[in-house]
């Protein structure tokens, strides 16, 4: 590896964890819309800044962007207050109205400055390491890394220094409001780290694609841990994972470098949706068969504890008195065998004492649901599960 | 008898958008009731809690805990908001939540150690809740949650307790069990102020009640001022219908 690919992979991996720690929270704030809104609107500030400074990694121009990025909070939620339009509506006429004045603005100074709509868009990681900071005519790194990497480490000092704030003002605002923990504080901090980190991000990754390293990685941890701190930590890891897999996944297909850490983005977050233990796809399709063939388990036992009647007991005569396909009262029947609460005599079917007693403490359980005493039989109901 | 005034709400005024939800309330809650807010939907119940605790800014009027400001008493206030207003799918556990309660006492940046855990855990074990702590809050029941939520106000201990509907959608065991926690609070010399829906029940569970429709209709002891003239003042004539619910 060459220094400059060292690099590449250092900037991106730093890019994508300062955006993944405010993206979870984000994500929790149910607020990934604003991320979208916030990149774009972010532009004007940074063309403005770049008009003064000539210098994309300037503070000044980051200074700026911050600033309309909480302006454009601020505008969404004056629009949304007036009660005449929704937030989403209020979102949707706010970023595309200071977006279009930063193109506008950039295309009429085109000839001017080394600032162009692709670069805006997209972001160019490749060039970064081009772009050296010098210190007493010494090379201290590329400009980029030094940039997200005070950001980065704002982002951090903060997280630690207020994560209870972040945490109590994100799930109970009237709780964090009545305990003098101003959530409205909160709000905005965590908007302007928002705004910040997507100005740091923008060099690297461009406007658009911003948003999936916020939202995406919080997104896939959400589906994976029901803990905050797990999930800060996870959404850490899915940011670098993407940012080395997509580097190297561009280097091969020599493509962009942004693009491929999104796509990768999307593939881990497809894989997590399908496949994660308990949140996932296929672990809710199996959880609702399983639930499906309890149900009808129990069903079954309660016929059988219903009628005395040999006929309407009968293996070969069940599913007419159920009615259910054959298939179905197939492995019902499997299910009560082998967990003993049946037995089958001459083709006729009984409930064993282990049935029966299942099948009215089940009864209990699903009438009296409500009461917490219940809560240890739910572990027996589910017994035979697997 | 002559009693402290725990509460103190003057010529308070709340709109939304301009239009006023709340109109020139005076109210005066005296130290160690049990106190019912009840009133039809929209009467304002709620919003009257809010800005008794800041959350929600006036237009017109003051409030006093203990005769000085919330901001400077807010140690001694505990508050239970309604149990839809959060996510309970946020990542978290039933003790964490409990422990939000210390937060206010903590203050900024400080975080919660041993004593605040401590303290939580016998909150938890107060409302029967003890062997839950560890449990995910979307895996928790409606009537757990609310009994999360209450821990969570036990553990502020603060001397005055507001609860938006700590009854809504619990089981009837719940109901009892919030019931006696909140009557041994009142026992213990505080103040509780419950926003309360089922009319049924307001003189089985309070002492004192207040009847709420904008404006504030009356307030006082259940045994002298629960009758059906501040009822239908409340709720019109059909408040008949309201109580058979």
């Amino acid at each position: 590896m060459s220094s400059a690919q060292i690099e590449i992979q250092l900037i991106a991996s730093l890019v994508a964890i300062a955006c993944a720690i405010p993206g979870t929270f984000l994500v929790l704030r149910k607020m990934a819309l604003i991320t979208d809104a916030i990149s774009h609107s972010i532009l004007p500030g940074i063309v403005i800044g770049f008009f003064i400074t000539q210098d994309l990694s300037s503070p000044l121009l980051i200074i700026l962007a911050a600033v309309s990025g909480v302006l454009t909070v601020v505008l969404v939620e004056f629009i949304q207050k007036t009660g005449l339009v929704k937030e989403d509506t209020a979102i949707g006429l706010v970023f595309p109205s200071l977006f279009s004045i930063g193109i506008i603005l950039i295309a009429q100074n085109a000839n001017d400055v080394h600032l162009d709509i692709d670069a805006v868009l997209l972001g160019e990681l490749a060039f970064a390491p081009f772009d050296r900071l010098m210190m007493y005519n010494t090379d201290i790194g590329p400009k980029s890394l030094w940039v997200i990497s005070i950001i980065l480490l704002i982002t951090i000092i903060l997280l630690f220094s207020f994560f209870k704030e972040l945490k109590v003002s994100t799930f109970d605002a009237g709780l964090a409001s009545a305990l003098g923990l101003s959530p409205v504080v909160m709000h905005y901090g965590l908007m302007t780290v928002s705004s910040i980190t997507t100005v740091g991000a923008f060099d690297a990754v461009g406007a658009i694609l911003v948003i999936a390293l916020m939202i995406a990685p919080a997104a896939t941890a959400y589906l994976l841990t029901n803990n905050l701190k797990k999930m800060l930590i996870l959404a850490i890891l899915f940011g670098v994972i993407s940012a080395i897999v997509g580097y190297w996944t561009a280097n091969l297909l020599d493509s962009s470098i942004s693009g491929s850490m999104t796509t990768v983005l999307g593939l881990i977050f497809l894989i997590v949706y399908l496949f994660a233990p308990n949140k996932g796809l296929f672990s809710v399709l199996y959880r609702q068969k399983q639930q499906r063939i309890e149900v009808s388990l129990l069903t079954f036992l309660l016929h059988l504890g219903n009628h005395e009647d040999e006929k309407e007991r009968h293996v070969k005569h069940l599913n007419e008195h159920i009615n259910w396909q054959k298939v179905q009262s197939k492995s019902v029947l499997n299910l009560a065998l082998k967990n003993n609460m049946i037995t089958i005599d001459n083709d006729i079917v009984s409930l064993t004492k282990k049935g029966k007693n299942f099948t009215s403490e089940a009864i209990d359980y699903i009438i009296t649901n409500k009461n917490a005493e219940i809560e240890n039989m739910k572990d027996r109901f589910f017994l035979f599960r697997g | 008898m002559d009693t402290a005034i725990a509460v103190q709400v003057d010529d308070l005024t709340v709109a939304y958008n301009y239009k006023p939800v709340l109109w020139d309330i005076d109210l005066s809650i005296p130290e160690g009731v049990l106190m019912a807010i009840v009133g039809p939907n929209g009467a304002g119940k709620s919003t009257l809690i809010k800005s008794i605790l800041g959350i929600i800014k006036p237009i017109a009027g003051s409030i006093q805990i203990y005769k000085k400001p919330y901001k400077k008493q807010r140690s001694l206030v505990a508050y239970v908001p309604q149990k839809g207003s959060v996510d309970w799918d946020f990542p978290t556990t039933a003790l964490d939540v409990v422990m939000m309660g210390t937060y206010g006492s903590l203050g900024w940046i400080k975080r919660p150690g041993q004593k605040e855990k401590k303290a939580s855990l016998e909150a938890l074990e107060k409302v029967g809740m003890l062997g839950f702590k560890n449990r995910q809050i979307s895996q928790l029941s409606g009537g757990q949650q609310q009994r999360i939520f209450l821990a969570r106000a036990l553990v502020q201990n603060a001397s005055i307790y507001f609860m938006d509907e700590p009854f809504q959608g619990v089981d009837a065991t719940t109901e009892k069990a919030i019931i006696n926690i909140l009557k041994e609070l009142r026992k213990a010399g505080k103040t509780v102020i419950v926003v309360h829906h089922d009319l049924q029940t307001v003189p089985e569970y309070f002492d004192w009640v207040t009847f709420l429709n904008v404006k504030k209709i009356a307030t006082g002891p259940v045994k002298d001022i629960f009758n059906d003239d501040n009822l239908t003042k409340t709720y019109g004539i059909n408040y008949k219908v309201a109580i058979n619910k």
